[in-house]
Order: C-alpha cells, then structure tokens, then sequence
C-alpha cells in the first residue's frame, strides 16, 4: 500500500505503508542509532513523534518480548529506509509490522530516509503527517499545519503510569554480569515519577541494590514521601518541559529533602525546579553516538540520546556544578547541586537503546542514598 | 593532553612485501601515520623493503630507507637515525613482531628507543592464544575451549578434551597461515603437523569449533584517558571457519538487536583494556551462537589490520591516522573529526549506508590447490562497495571484482554445475554465492540455504528479493519496461549490463553497445544515480569532505565544482599480477595533476590502498571500475580529462568504450594501447621500423593456432591478448600441448585473440621504462632480468643497472625505446620488454602505460617518474640538456629538475618477488610464464651481490654463509652448474647432490656427496633437508618424469625456510650475494639522500 509522508513546510516523500492503516501527526524526528529500534518505538519520550531512522534496513531482527521500554509503542509514526518483513533473531517472535498493526501504528518505508534527515538538520524538526489514505497532499499539509506544534505541549499525563506499581527485576538475563555483578539484595527504596518511564532505568536501579515503587506523573510530593523512600527518581519523558509546571512544582518541593536523580526530561525538569531556563534545539539529539565530557575526570562517554529541549547552564543558580557537556554542539549534558543531594542528566546512562558507558551514574545515585542512611 | 614533547624523531615500521594475508592495507595505514606525525612537527623515518608502496615515497618521511625489515637491519637504522621512539602499530604483524624481537635482542634498551602505540607485553598477550585465553576468562568473557600443543602427542590430548571437528590455529603466523578445520583423526594428524612447521615457535592451538557460528568484528579504539570508541562493527556473512579476509563481509553488523551489539561493544572495549592496549585501533573478532546468542571472543589484534582499513573506508573515520596521533599522546577528544570538522574524533560513527567487502581470490594461477575456504586465508585483495541497501551495495561489490560478472549473476555467464548444489552450498567456496542465487531460482527455501550454509537467513532473504525482482524483470524488454520497475532495479544495484541481458538488449557492434542502449533508456527515462557522502555521522552534521558513493534516492550531494579537474581511473581490487604498484602510479598521478593546480577526482573500489583515502585526491568516488560507473561520474563532474593509463588493465578495458562516447581521454590515444596489443598492427609497425621482434602471429582457433605455429616454429609462447601478469601465459612445445591450451586459452578471454610468440630460449630478458611527451622521451630505467626468458617478468628478479649487458645493447634498446614511443604517440609512461639472443636485441612487447615496475624505478633513480608521466599527460612537456631533464608546464613556476644516473649516488638495486606457496598446499613451485608473485621486495647496496642479498632478506630468504648446498640439475644445465658449484666450495659449502650431477661435478674435481632422490632410497633429500642439514638448495626443472620428486624437494625447502634456486642465473647471482655477506658489506643510504632532484 503506498504512503506518504507530508512535512509542514510542503516537503513531501513518498513511500510505502508497512504499518497499521490511517493518517498520524506529529513532529518529525531522526534518530541516527543503528540498533534497538524495538527500544526507540517503545520509549514514551517518543510520544506525539514520527521517528525517522537514518539507519537504512529496519525490521531485521523482528522484535521480542524483552526488549521494549514500556507495554506498547509509543511513537506516533515510523519512518524508514527499506523494512525487512523477514526477520533474523533467536529471540524474536514476530515481525515489526505485525507489533505495529497491533498497535495501529503507523510506519512507512522507501522513504528516503537520508534526504529527510538533511532537510530536518538544515530547516529544523518540525511537524508532518503520515497516511495510508490516499488523501490530497493540500489536505494532509492542512491537518499538519493545524496541529499544535511540540512547544508548549505536556506530554507527560499522556504516557505516565494510571496507578502505582513495584518493580525489583533486574537486567539479568538480557544483559550479561556488570563487572560486579547486579546487587544480589535490594537494600534501597527508591520512588520514581513516571512521565514516559523506561523500563531500562528500573533493571537498572534494581542492578544497583533498589526496590522501585513506580508512580504517576501528578503524585503529591507528600504522598512519596509518605512511602518513605530512600531517594527520588524523575523520569524522562516526552513533550516540551517547560509546559510540565505541575512537575515543576513537585521536583521543587522534594528539592534537599533525600537525594534525588533525573535523567532526561527529569534533568529539564529539576533545572527548571532550581530556577532554570530550558530552550528547543534546532532538531535535537537523537541517537546512540554522542560523546559527552563528563568534566570531574574529563573522561569521555559515547553516550544515548533522545532530547528536542535542554537546560540553558547560564540560566542555572550559584551552586549548581555542571558536570557533563556534549562535545559534538557543547550542550549541558548533566549537573548536580551537592547541596540539595539532587543530580541529572541529559542523555540516557541506561542506554537502552545505547551504550553502556555512563551505569556509574546509578551506582552514584545508590551511594548517594547509602550515605543518607548512615 | 596535548602530545608530547620529549620526542622528535619517530621509526614507523612498514610491513614488507605483499603476501596473502598482510597487502596494502598497511601502506595504507603506514602512509596515513606518516602523514600524521610530520603534521604534529616530528621527524619520521621509514623503514620499508616493499618499493611499491606510497609510503616509501620520499615525500612522506624525512628519511626512507628501503631495507630488509630483519632485526640486524633495523639496529644498522637505529644506530644511524637514533630515533625516540618506534610506532609498530602500522606495519601489520611484521612490524609487530620486528619490535617484539628488538625488544627481546636488548635493541630498544641500548638505543633507548620506546616503542609507542603497543606495549610488548600486550602484543605477546595478544599474539599467544593460551595466555589470551587465560585473559579473556580471567575478565569474565567466554572463549572457545582449547589447549596449546607443541607436539603431536600433546595436541591429541587437547582434541581428545575438546573433540571433533577441531580447528588448528598455528601461533605467529599471517592469517592462520597452516591452519585448518579437522574433521577426523587423519585430518586432525595432518594439520597438526604442517601447523607445528608453520609456527616459527612451534606451537599450535587447537580449538572447540565454532564452525558455523555467526562472526562479527569491532574497530575499538582506545586512548590514555582510558576513552574508547568502537569506529565499527562487521558481520562475516559467511559464518565461523572462513577466515574473515576470504569472507564476504558486511558493515554495519545486520543480524544483531541493540542488546546483543551492545554487549558485543561492553566486551571489545574490556577486551582492549585486559590485553593493555593504551592507544590505538585494534581489531576484537567474536563468534555469536544463532541459537541462543552466546558470544564468544576469538581473537584480537593489537594494531591497525586488514579490517581496520576496511573500517576507516566503510565509515570515513581515518583510524590508522587517529591511531599515530593517540600514540603521540593525544586523546580522543581531542582530535578533531576531519568530516564534519566541527565534532571531536571521540564519537562512534553511524552509518546511513550499507557496506559490502568480497574478497578477490586468483585460483586460476593455482589450479591443484584447494579451493575451499577455510581458516588459513587464499584471498589475493578484495573490494568494498557502498549502497544505501544491502542488496544494492552487495550487486555493485559483484561488479566491481572485474571476474567478468556484470553482478551477482543475471548477465548469463553462470557456470553452475546442478548436481553439485548442496555440496556447493555447505562448503564455503569462492562461488558459493552463485550457487545460492541458483539454488533460490530453482525454489529452494531461505530456511534450506540457510541450514545448509549456515548464512544467516536474513541475508538469503535479501538475496531472495534481487531474485525476485530479476524474475519480474524478465518480462519486459527495454521499449516495455515500466520506468517504476526500471528505478527499483537500479536502486536494487542492478547494473546496465545486467538489465541489458533480463531484457534481452541485442548486442550491437561494439561489446558495450547493449550496456550503453540501457543506458540511453535510462537517461530518456531521468533514472540517474545521485550521489552521497559517507559522513561518519549519518548526515546529522554537514560533511566537508567530498567522499562519495552512488545510490539511487532523490537527492544529490556531489556539488561538483568549477574548478579545471582530471578524474583518475583507479586499479580495482587486487590481483596477482595487477597490485599495489598501480595504486602508487594512480596516487602519484594525483600528486603530479595537484601540482599542476588540477582537481583531481579519484574513482575506485579496493578499501585497502592509498588512493581511496579521502585525502589522497580532492575528491573520491568509491564505485565500481565499469563502463557504466564511470560514465555516471563523468556525467556529474564533467573533467576536463580522464587518466587511464595507471590502473592497470582495469581502466585500460574501458579505453575504447569511453572514447567512443566522448569522453576526453588524456595522454597516450587509447588507439596506440590497441595497436600494440594488435599483434598484425604491432608486427607492421616493428617490420616499419626495422626493429626485430621474434615470429608471431594469432589466432582465434586451434586450427589457425596450428598454422601458425607450425609457421614460427616450436617452441612457441601463448598468450590471450589484454591480460596482466601473464594470465593464462604458457610456453608450448608441441602440437597436443597447443591444443589443449587453445580450449582452455579461448574461453579465457572470448572477446580477444590468443597471441603466439616464436619463445626465445636462453635469452636474457630486460624491461625498460620511459616516459614521453609525444615527442621526447626520457628512459627512466633499464632493468635485467636475473631469470632467464621463460620466466614471467613480474616473477623475475631483476636489477638497476644492467649488470651483464654490453654497451651496445643498452644502446639500441634505448634507440628502439625512442622509437616507439615516437611511433605510437606516448604521452605518459610505456613500457617495453626487451629479450637478447645470440648478439641481437628482440622487442616482446610493448605496454604504452604505467608498468608493475614503475615505483622500483622511482626509488631506484631518486625521480617520481608516474608524477612525471601524468603531467605530460596534462600537455606538460620534457627538455632534455645532456645529464638533466626537466617538465615544463604554464602552471609550474620553477619546473623540476631532474639528473639522469648521478655518480655519485649511484647504487645497485634488485627487486625480488615473494611467491604464496606457504598458502597453497600441493602446488609446485617452479616458476614459468604465468606470473605468481603477490609482491616484491628491493635491496640496495654499493655491490650487485649487497644489493641481492638485501633483496632476498627483503623476500624472507636468508641466503646462508655456511654450510651445506644441495645441487640437484637437469643435463643441459651441468656445464652452467660447474663454475657456481666452485664458487660455493671455495666460499666453504660442503656440496651435496643428485648422483647424476654429483658425478658431473666430481668428474671436474670438485669434492660432491651424492646422496639420494626422493624415490630413490633413505636418507633422502626431503630427509636432509627436514633434519636442517641443508643451508641452500639449487635445483633446475629435470624433466616430466621427476616432476613430483622435485615438487617434494622444493615444498619441504619452502616448509623449512631454506633458500632454493630453481634457476642458474638465480643462483650465480646467490653466490655473489653469499660473497658480499660474508665480507659483512652493508651500507646504508636514506630515499632522500639519493634524491636526483636539482
């Protein structure tokens, strides 16, 4: 079946469908990752996005029951180059397509991906629509343009969880042994605000000796505290920061209170809480490449990304230590306030997809709430 | 950290001469490590025994010297350069191993060098299995189960522990060289054996197979900052037991979730870490179970590899040049990436692009060896190619192997053999790839190919989908074919041909007139390639570097520009008998057009050399060498000229075609490359000129073939015409044997006659080399041949100066020379091959473009000869004044001078060749008009026999000072025999021999034990040379019957290293050699003093 993909400012690409039927809005985005698709369509950060792969054959290794980040996709369309419906994997149990129709996702191919990506890294993410409906390009470019646009647009009451959960399992057995080994005994209650949570950062702090209790975006700061943590944790997630003022809000009121760790749009988050300004880059970071400095040993971290917002540093208070920054465009990539036991990062320490060079951030985040106790 | 200041002059360490195994990646490697630290302010010296590299240009170091890389050799360059430091990193696993023994012979302590970018304890950890092993496990990783043995007796220990099939691994070897996969006892026996021969320290490892396994491999870098990054991960499409140069490869990996790569990239850079590799690239393999995913490591090289260069060409991350500078002191983040310019080098390059490596293989010069593909690599080059899918960059590598394949099949040339399907589907071979396409077009399922060959089925599917769509092709014709069907079988990789033959496009009345009709349809029908960049960053930056490669998308990125500019065909992949030696020409033609102010546009397709790194020329296009992929970029860029003359063969194929449309061809007219391959045009010009040349004529069938050899007379040369190295080259005797030539000859090469030649026995053969405006020439060298006729000259060792030639002859091949280029327009280099017979000087043949000995004669002479060529190729034009010459053009302000043979830099230079027996067992070894050789070596020295003896250190044969010499030659050679067996007896050789010869020589009174042939009894030679009790072995072809004695005689001489002459010229050049040694004369003189430059 074929499908187009029509961009706000006209651009349009033809293509063909190889997801589920219908029209989709939503803001184009690449991700210039070359595997884990599975993990990019089930990450909430992705809501309200049309994720385009610069990575040419997607589909080959089908998808699994272990890799996704949350219960479904999330993304709201799919681009790629050429999909494989013939998949290769001994973990699979079925093709892409199949996982998108399910989900009345929809994703179209032979789309020239690289054209697409060097429109948007020059003109600058922006929205688009995909359909499968024969539709004329002026009334799709007209339902693209009625769209609200990223900015200003929360996103998060969208994928956060309805009720709270636990969670205690580990990355075992779908990551070998860490160095050490994951923590045999889960010593920490950590309390985690879901706005688009990934499940890789729960295996990860469970790695590290914690026992999750999941909660939904709105919780009141009393409530968690109320669950007696050892320390907080902010999610990522998607949608424009500055339009989470609730979050704000809360992240504000546990400030100082136990340590605190965000990660992504938690990061935003707690700079926004500590005063800060965040802005929209130009087409944001999407990807698995990134080199970040982390400043204390000026060490360098290939890093996972997936941001459309940071946190302007200049914007931050007295006392706050910039700790990471992104060598490719010297974006602020993480801080930490000592005084106020909270830390963050921009980029994505539990990879998923992504390398695994930044785990020491949850181990920090664990020591941090071992020195509380004691 | 910024580099370091306390050293100023580094040793970089080359790899030799090219073997199977260790080609011109390392020239590569090696040239970009030049570059890089004289860019930091370093004073580079270079060591090198392989002449035809680019590294050894005496532009790129501050000091070349052409030397033999042996641990003596390098203490004399140590002594007289006293560098600070060594990077043995670039060199392949011959300068690895070069350092490690500097190190062990106290060199490094005396002189107070420090090795830098290796340690020698991770190079030992690295190179000896058991301790990596013991490594691997100690950190947690999985590795095969294995044991070491040093006898048979232990080794069937191990195998008993980990069973059958059992891979054998010999320690210290290049590419698993005497290697192999045992499926049972005797196998496991045999291997074992020739594995403990092969290892210098006498060690195999046997190994738990893996046999079908998927394999993967990742480019790690590493720097002090303890930062590393992995530039990329390869997928071996062919799984575990093909060693990964013979396998078709493919980058990014294909078959892996992030989860696994992710994994994979934890354990490559705790692999780095554990073996101790500070800084640097180094190259970790791994073996992935398809069924439950468990990684094994396998092994890793601590340095830049084959697969390094692969890596830097597939993702535009120059790792060899990161390599040097990391070693130096600096960290990756430091670095800039030259691409995007604005990014530090401390990034993990993505790709947007597929990549696709196949391997160039040259059984047809071996025809006993075995063609499987095993663990013990029998690939001679390989090429790459890139498309935005699998499929397309899998079709365009097909075509770019030049095996006459217009792609993976669809061009009616398969030569399948239905009833060997599945045995040709289970064992790896070169063609096994054909055989999948057939066995998919005869319906088999993906799942059966797959099971049988254990390729993963992800890629069987791709290959299913370019059948498919072949079967919808066939269909139509060219007026019917839907322009939507059209473009998808163009953005599948389809080539011109190919679709020229689904369509069935009658052939016209050229060979290419089909191919061009596509063409013409295509362009009417707006289906023209666009080109890409390969970025490093799958277009998230702005590339500034214009590396390019086709596809078929919406958009175009080459921005060609206005500038004068000169594209330069490439050589393709690499082949024996067209190698490194025309990467050097077409690198150097960049330089020589750079100089004239030209852009210079490089299209080629071998990942490996020089010329497709993407800051040799302004502008690269890594495509296939065909019609159609030149006439795309011609299409784009618009040159003012085309260089065709310094690939080869591979851009002369295309001469004719590309004037026929147009294109502007510079220098020499493709008509002059015809005439002197067109024996009648060629025979009347010589017959015009009065120059002799021996009876000849040709044919197209065996009858006209019988006629005219019966005209010329036996013994004759027969030969197809526009071939390389002596391809199908064979000299005849008599009417059967021409006969069965004539069959085997035809299907060579249909397109062209076989040439016959009267063969001139016993002559001395000589090779000159010119170059010419059109009008002046100017003799660049003139080399004798040590073999005599008979001997393909790319086989021949020879020597700068004429040693043995009178005066006079020297003379008259110049004349000759003078007039032919004269006669045949040369503008560029030309080539003749000159015999001498009873007083008179014979022309064989005439090359009007860049020779195999082009780069020896340049290092030889002090003078960039290919620079030369290509500007008077660019209208420059030569001034002879006596001694001196020089070329002038309006875009040089100061022309370069030149003096012609200066005194006193004058040296004698021998090159010699290395022969891949060691790769192919049960091939003899005698050489003959088929040229074998993979590569070359140079000696230099103030005496012929300095020189000679360098050259053969240079080509791994230490020549003896002492002990026994074994004489073993036919009737005809005895009285020549007599005076080199005086010399060895009176140099002190104890002499051994054949009876039949030891009775000759003791009847002239000389002192000979006779001792036993092969069939004749025990001890027998084989024995004597097995127990060591042989220092040098001269043996001359005896004849048919013996045939398989001497074969044993001269494989068991290859086996245990001893030095063997199967030529007299050979050996009494042997005898000087062993005179020169024994007076200890070793003199020593940098490329740069011996500039002749003015």
């Amino acid at each position: 079946m074929d499908a187009v993909l029509v961009l706000e400012d006209g651009r349009v690409f033809p293509g063909r469908s190889f997801g589920a039927p219908g029209e989709r809005v939503g803001e184009v985005v690449f991700h210039t990752g070359m595997t884990g698709y599975q993990e990019i369509l089930t990450d909430p950060s992705y809501c309200g996005q049309l994720v385009t792969m610069t990575a040419p054959h997607i589909g080959n290794t089908g998808v699994n029951d272990f890799d996704p980040e949350s219960i479904q996709p999330q993304v709201a369309g799919f681009i790629v180059r050429s999909y494989s419906e013939h998949y290769s994997s001994w973990r699979a149990r079925g093709s892409l397509a199949q996982l998108l129709r399910e989900y009345g996702i929809v994703a179209i191919s032979d789309v020239d991906t690289r054209a697409l990506t060097r429109h948007i890294r020059t003109a600058g993410a922006m929205r688009g629509i995909i359909s499968t409906t024969g539709a004329s390009i002026e009334t799709l470019l007209a339902k693209c343009r009625a769209a609200p646009p990223m900015e200003g647009q929360d996103l998060t009451q969208v994928v956060t969880c309805p009720e709270p959960y636990h969670w205690t399992t580990n990355s075992v057995p779908f990551t070998p042994p860490y160095p050490n080994g994951p923590a045999q005994e889960l010593i920490f209650h950590v309390v985690a605000y879901d706005f688009g949570l990934k499940r890789t950062i729960l295996r990860r702090l469970v790695d590290h000796g914690c026992r999750v209790t999941v909660v939904p975006a709105t919780t009141p700061p009393e409530d968690a505290l109320a669950l007696n943590p050892d320390g907080i944790f902010f999610s990522n997630g998607p949608g424009d920061p500055a339009a989470a003022t609730y979050a704000v809000a809360t992240l504000r009121s546990l400030l100082g209170k136990l340590p605190i760790f965000g990660i992504c749009l938690g990061h935003q988050l707690m700079g926004l809480a500590l005063g800060g300004r965040t802005y929209k880059l130009p087409f944001g970071h999407h990807g698995a490449n990134h080199p970040v400095r982390y400043l204390p040993t000026g060490r360098v971290e290939i890093t996972s990304q997936n941001h459309g917002f940071a946190v302007d540093p200049d914007s931050l208070p007295a006392g706050v230590l910039l700790t990471h920054i992104n060598l490719n465009d010297q974006t602020l990539e993480g801080f930490d306030y000592p005084d106020l036991q909270c830390f963050s990062v921009q980029y994505h320490p539990e990879a998923g997809p992504g390398p695994h060079d930044a785990t020491y951030l949850f181990a920090r985040f664990a020591k941090a709430m071992a020195a509380r106790r004691s | 950290m910024p580099k370091r200041t306390d050293l100023h002059t580094i040793l970089i360490i080359g790899s030799g001469p090219i073997v199977i195994g260790q080609a011109c990646e390392f020239d590569y490697s090696g040239t970009q490590a030049c570059k890089a630290l004289r860019e930091e302010g370093y004073r580079v010296v270079l060591v090198n025994s392989n002449p035809a590299t680019i590294m050894t240009d005496p532009s790129l170091a501050d000091a070349t010297y052409i030397e033999p890389l042996t641990v003596p050799s390098l203490e004399r360059i140590i002594a007289r350069e006293k560098p600070d430091a060594i990077l043995p990193t670039v060199g392949g696993q011959t300068a690895l191993n070069l350092a490690v023994a500097l190190h062990e012979a106290g060199i490094l302590d005396r002189y107070g060098v420090e090795l830098i970018g290796a340690s020698v304890e991770a190079v030992r950890i690295a190179e000896d299995r058991q301790r990596f092993k013991d490594k691997m496990i100690e950190i947690g990783l999985q590795v095969p189960r294995s044991g070491t043995a040093t006898t048979l007796e232990e080794a069937l220990a191990v195998v008993n522990q980990t069973g059958f099939p059992a891979i054998i691994r010999p320690s210290f070897t290049l590419g698993g060289e005497g290697g192999g996969i045992a499926y049972n006892m005797e196998e496991f026996r045999a291997i074992v054996e020739r594995g403990l021969d092969a290892s210098p320290v006498s060690q195999v490892l046997i190994e738990e197979s893996v046999l079908g396994w998927k394999e993967f491999e990742l480019e790690v870098m590493r720097d002090r900052n303890d930062n590393g990054v992995i530039i990329c991960s390869i997928e071996n499409i062919d799984p575990m037991g093909v060693h990964t140069g013979d396998s078709i490869t493919v980058a990014p990996a294909m078959t892996l979730t992030d989860r696994e790569y992710q994994r994979m990239r934890d354990m490559g850079l705790a692999v780095l870490r554990a073996v101790g590799v500070e800084t640097g690239g180094s190259n970790v393999q791994f073996a992935v179970s398809p069924t439950d995913g468990r990684i094994y490591v396998i092994e890793m090289n601590p340095r830049v590899s084959r697969s390094s260069a692969l890596a830097s060409k597939a993702t535009g991350f120059p790792i060899a040049k990161i390599a040097a500078k990391l070693a130096v002191g600096y960290t990756l983040d430091e670095l800039p990436n030259d691409i995007t310019r604005e990014t530090p080098a401390s990034f993990e390059p993505t790709l947007d692009y597929v990549v696709v490596k196949i391997p160039r293989f040259t059984f047809e010069k071996f025809p006993q060896a075995d063609q499987t593909l095993t663990t013990s690599m029998k690939s001679v080059g390989e090429v790459m190619a890139i498309g935005r899918t699998f499929a397309e960059a899998f079709q365009k590598a097909w075509r770019s192997l030049e095996q006459g394949r217009a792609g993976w099949g669809a061009d009616g040339r398969d030569v399948i053999e239905p009833e060997r399907l599945r045995e040709r589907l289970i064992t790896p071979h070169p063609d096994r790839m054909f055989y999948v396409r057939y066995a998919l077009q005869s319906g088999m399922s993906v799942e059966q190919i797959s099971t049988l060959t254990r390729i993963d089925p992800w890629f069987i599917c791709q290959l299913e989908q370019i059948v498919n769509l072949e079967g919808r092709l066939r269909a139509f014709d060219l007026a019917t074919i839907p322009p939507d069907l059209l473009r998808q079988a163009k953005r599948m990789g389809f080539s011109d041909a190919q679709l020229a033959h689904l369509l069935r496009v009658p052939s016209g009345p050229q060979r290419w007139s089909a191919e061009l009709a596509v063409r013409q349809r295509r362009l009417e029908l707006g289906i023209r390639p666009t080109y890409h960049r390969v970025d490093t960053c799958a277009a998230e930056f702005p590339a500034y570097t214009p590396y390019l490669y086709s596809s078929y998308e919406s958009e175009d990125e080459a921005e060609p520009t206005n500038r004068k500019k000169v594209i330069i065909l490439g050589s393709g992949p690499n082949r024996i008998g067209q190698g490194i030696e025309f990467d050097y020409c077409c690198s150097h033609a960049v330089f020589g057009l750079r100089a004239l102010g030209y852009e210079t546009i490089m299209i080629n397709c071998n990942p490996e050399t020089v010329s497709t790194d993407y800051d040799t020329a302004d502008r690269l296009y890594f495509e296939p060498l065909t019609l159609e992929d030149v006439l795309n970029v011609v299409d784009v860029e618009k040159p003012d000229g085309v260089i065709i003359q310094f690939g080869g063969q591979t851009p002369l194929k295309l001469a004719q075609a590309l004037e026929a449309v147009g294109v502007p061809i510079w220098g020499t007219p493709p008509d002059a490359i015809d005439l002197a391959e067109d024996r009648d045009r060629f025979g009347a010009l010589l017959k015009e000129l009065n120059i002799p040349a021996p009876e000849h004529g040709s044919a197209t069938s065996w009858e006209e073939a019988l006629t005219v050899a019966r005209r010329i007379g036996y013994p004759v040369v027969v030969r197809p015409s526009y071939v390389l190295g002596g391809r199908a080259m064979a000299i005849v005797y008599d009417d059967a044997a021409l006969e069965r030539y004539m069959r085997e000859a035809v299907a060579a090469s249909p397109e062209h006659p076989v040439l016959i030649d009267r063969f001139l026995e016993d002559a001395f053969e000589m090779d000159v080399d010119a170059i010419c405006d059109g009008e002046t020439v100017v003799i660049a060298g003139i080399m004798e041949q040590i073999e005599l006729a008979g001997v393909h000259s790319g086989d021949s060792a020879c020597v700068i100066p004429t040693y043995m030639v009178a005066e006079e002859h020297v003379v008259t091949m110049r004349r000759y020379t003078e007039q032919l280029a004269r006669a045949l327009g040369v503008v560029g280099l030309m080539n003749i091959q000159y015999a001498m017979k009873d007083g008179v000087v014979y022309v064989l043949e005439v090359n009007p473009r860049a020779s195999r000995t082009v780069p020896f004669v340049a290092k030889a002479t002090g003078i960039p000869w290919a620079q030369l060529a290509v500007q008077c190729a660019a209208s420059a034009k030569l001034f002879c004044d006596g001694q001196i010459f020089y070329v002038n053009h309006p875009a040089l302000t100061n022309p370069r001078r030149y003096r012609l043979a200066v005194p006193s830099i004058q040296r004698f230079h021998v090159k010699e060749v290395v022969l891949p027996w060691s790769r192919f067992s049960g091939v003899d070894t005698l050489l003959g008009p088929e040229m074998k050789s993979t590569g070359e070596g140079m000696g230099s020295g103030a005496t012929f026999g300095e020189a000679f003896a360098k050259a053969q250190m240079a080509c791994g044969s230490h020549l003896p000072t002492s002990g026994n010499a074994f004489l073993s030659v036919n009737d005809r050679d005895k009285a020549t025999l007599l005076p080199i067996a005086r010399d060895l007896a009176a140099l002190g050789f104890k002499l051994l021999a054949t009876s039949g010869t030891a009775a000759y020589l003791q009847q002239h009174g000389l002192e000979v034990k006779s001792i036993y042939k092969v069939n004749e009894g025990r001890p027998n030679a084989v024995d004597y040379i097995k127990n060591g009790e042989i220092a040098l072995i001269v043996n001359t072809p005896l004849g048919k019957t013996s045939f398989f004695d001497e074969a044993a005689i001269r494989r068991a001489a290859i086996t245990y290293g001893v030095p063997t002459l199967t030529t007299l010229s050979g050996a009494a050049a042997a005898v000087q050699a062993i005179q020169a040694l024994r007076t200890g004369q070793w003199t020593l003189m940098s490329l740069q003093e011996r500039s002749a430059e003015v």
